[in-house]
């Protein structure tokens, strides 16, 4: 791995870190709201789907800046967070982690509520009368016949967090080893004189890490169409 | 066993259906939008009435004024829909151990034998035939050990040689299973061939219930009964086939019919229908040379008018009803009253073929 420096390596450790955690985390509740907006009236439920795409159209550093404001350390969540459950979120991974969740969340979301919208309500009608109570029938039926769209769902949302830049360095700055994705680590290249070539070499990074995300999904994809 | 009492109002459409089905099969008959499959999915739990009561064999499902309603899982029954609805993400032995306990009419293997389904068990379902579907489906109802089971018009779906295909099976399983089936369809054909009891439905209203034999042989009700003419409904046994496979013998309470070829097992129960105007009338014993294969002895119930010129009289043959339509004159001729026997000779190429496949 010469090719690599420790800084990079420092940044893709990161990055890979935060983005899987950041769909990880997001993952339950991405298919709950999605769920939600495929099989449930309620009132409200237009500013609900609207509250959940917000991330996608707001400027991200608005995102990071709510964030900051309600999740830092003074914040109000933040500070109830810390109180009670020793938990700080600003300035470290754990934040960017969640910058990025937040920002990716609407793709999540949007792909997961159309891969629910493509599964036959007739079916998990038929697992009920088979004795299967709603959550089973949700694990047995629903889950595995929406698997193809979720998998699309959670590659974006990968690489939607992999690349995500404005919230984070809003919400936790760019700390070297805690909250230097690779995006970061490419922005503050640029800052400084005669770090062209090393940016140049992220930037190849940065193309391979999303690429092989994306072509892996492809592969597993087609994996799972075969054996269905 | 099903005891059913419920109303809905839904816009324009209200339904209100009262019945009790002991045992058999009870089928549910109406015209499209007669409200044949809501009364099944509220069955099923699968909608919910706005009033009443469900109870099968003593349990409550549901009761709006205690506010019972239990969910599908809970309710103990099997449902076969009109689309199959098999998993498309499982193999068919999959499907069939979805809901897996004990079947009613036996394990695992009696189910797949009897439905004859062996030869798919690894197959996926989206390489079957609708009809192969349609027996995967029945057999995941089955297997998971209901207290009744509900048929959603299963072979609606079909084509006329896929549901022949089909019927064969569904009158074996109706011969051997021990509990209550509701079957719903529009098609007279496939009640005559499988239910004990029908109910009738027009507009979410029940405009009768009773035994197929009885209901068909109410002249009032004909417009609901459908396309079919007059005629009665004969159950009768399989005694034996030829050995060339050109006709099949059967037995009901007034003696023995043949029948063209029907490839149905020996021992299993069947209706056929014997049409009112292809039944004559004989004083005399039938001679030994007559091109007619069905001779019957009867005695005559009832006389009564039919249309313009002819009249309908109603038989009985050791307690199976029979008509017969013949005109004004023959009555006069013959001297026919009520209480006198005769014979009645029956076209052999008329008994049931058509819709027993």
């Amino acid at each position: 791995m010469s090719f690599l420096t420790p800084l990079e390596i420092e940044a893709i450790r990161l990055s890979l870190l935060v983005s899987i955690w950041a769909v990880v985390g997001s993952l339950p509740f991405g298919i709950g709201c999605a769920w939600l907006l495929a099989r449930v009236n309620f009132p409200g439920k237009v500013l609900f789907d609207g509250l959940i795409h917000l991330p996608l159209v707001l400027p991200p550093v608005v995102v990071g800046y709510v964030l900051l404001v309600t999740l830092g350390r003074r914040g109000p969540v933040g500070a109830w967070l810390y109180e009670w459950l020793g938990i700080t979120l600003a300035f470290n991974w754990k934040g960017a982690a969640i910058a990025s969740a937040v920002i990716a969340f609407p793709l999540l979301v949007r792909a997961t509520r159309l891969s629910i919208e493509a599964v036959d309500p007739g079916l998990e009608q038929a697992s009920r009368t088979l004795g299967y109570g709603p959550i089973k029938t949700f694990f047995h039926v629903t889950l595995p016949l929406m698997m193809p769209g979720l998998l699309a769902g959670i590659v974006l949302s990968f690489a939607r967090s992999l690349s995500e830049f404005g919230a984070t360095i809003t919400f936790v700055s760019s700390i070297p080893g805690e909250t230097r994705t690779l995006p970061l680590a490419l922005y503050a290249l640029t800052q400084v004189p005669d770090g062209e070539d090393a940016a140049f070499h992220l930037c190849v990074i940065s193309v391979v890490l999303a690429l092989g995300a994306l072509i892996s999904a492809d592969l597993l994809a087609k994996w799972m169409a075969r054996r269905a | 066993m099903l005891d059913l009492d419920i109303g809905k109002i839904q816009g324009d459409f209200h339904l209100d259906v009262t019945f009790s089905a002991n045992g058999g099969v009870t089928a549910l008959f109406g015209p499209s939008g007669s409200g044949k499959t809501s009364v099944a999915q509220m069955v099923a739990g699968l909608s919910k009435p706005d009033r009443g009561r469900i109870e099968i064999a003593g349990r409550v499902l549901y009761d709006a004024a205690k506010g019972i309603n239990l969910p599908p899982e809970k309710r103990g029954l099997g449902y076969v829909f009109q689309e199959g609805r098999l998993f498309p993400h499982l193999s068919v032995r999959k499907n069939l151990q979805y809901g897996q306990k004990t079947a009613p009419i036996g394990p695992f293997d009696d189910v797949v034998a009897m439905l004859g389904i062996e030869a798919l068990l690894d197959r996926f379902p989206k390489t079957l035939s609708g009809g192969e579907k349609q027996r995967v489906a029945i057999g995941r109802a089955l297997l998971a050990d209901p207290r009744i089971l509900i048929m959603d018009e299963p072979l609606a779906a079909l084509d006329e040689s896929r549901k022949a295909e089909v019927l064969p099976y569904l009158i074996k399983l109706v011969n051997r299973s021990s509990i209550p089936i509701l079957y719903v369809s529009h098609s007279m054909d496939e009640v005559i061939a499988l239910a004990d009891t029908l109910v009738l439905l027009e507009q979410g209203r029940q405009v009768a219930v009773g035994s197929v034999e009885d209901l068909l042989a109410r002249p009032d009700l004909r417009p609901l009964t459908g396309r079919l003419d007059a005629g009665a409904v004969i159950t009768a046994t399989i005694a034996r086939h030829d050995d060339e496979h050109t006709s099949t013998w059967l037995d009901f309470s007034g003696g023995r019919l043949v029948i063209g070829y029907t490839p149905i097992a020996v021992g299993e129960t069947v209706r056929l229908r014997v049409q009112a105007k292809d039944v004559s009338i004989s004083l005399d014993p039938p001679p030994q040379r007559i091109s007619i294969r069905n001779v019957i002895q009867a005695t005559i119930i009832a006389i009564a008018p039919a249309e313009t010129n002819l009249v309908d009289v109603t038989l009985n043959s050791n307690g199976t009803v029979l008509w017969s339509q013949i005109s004004r004159q023959s009555v006069a001729e013959l001297g026919l009253v009520p209480g006198l026997s005769v014979w009645a000779m029956v076209k052999a190429v008329t008994l049931g073929r058509d819709f027993i496949g």
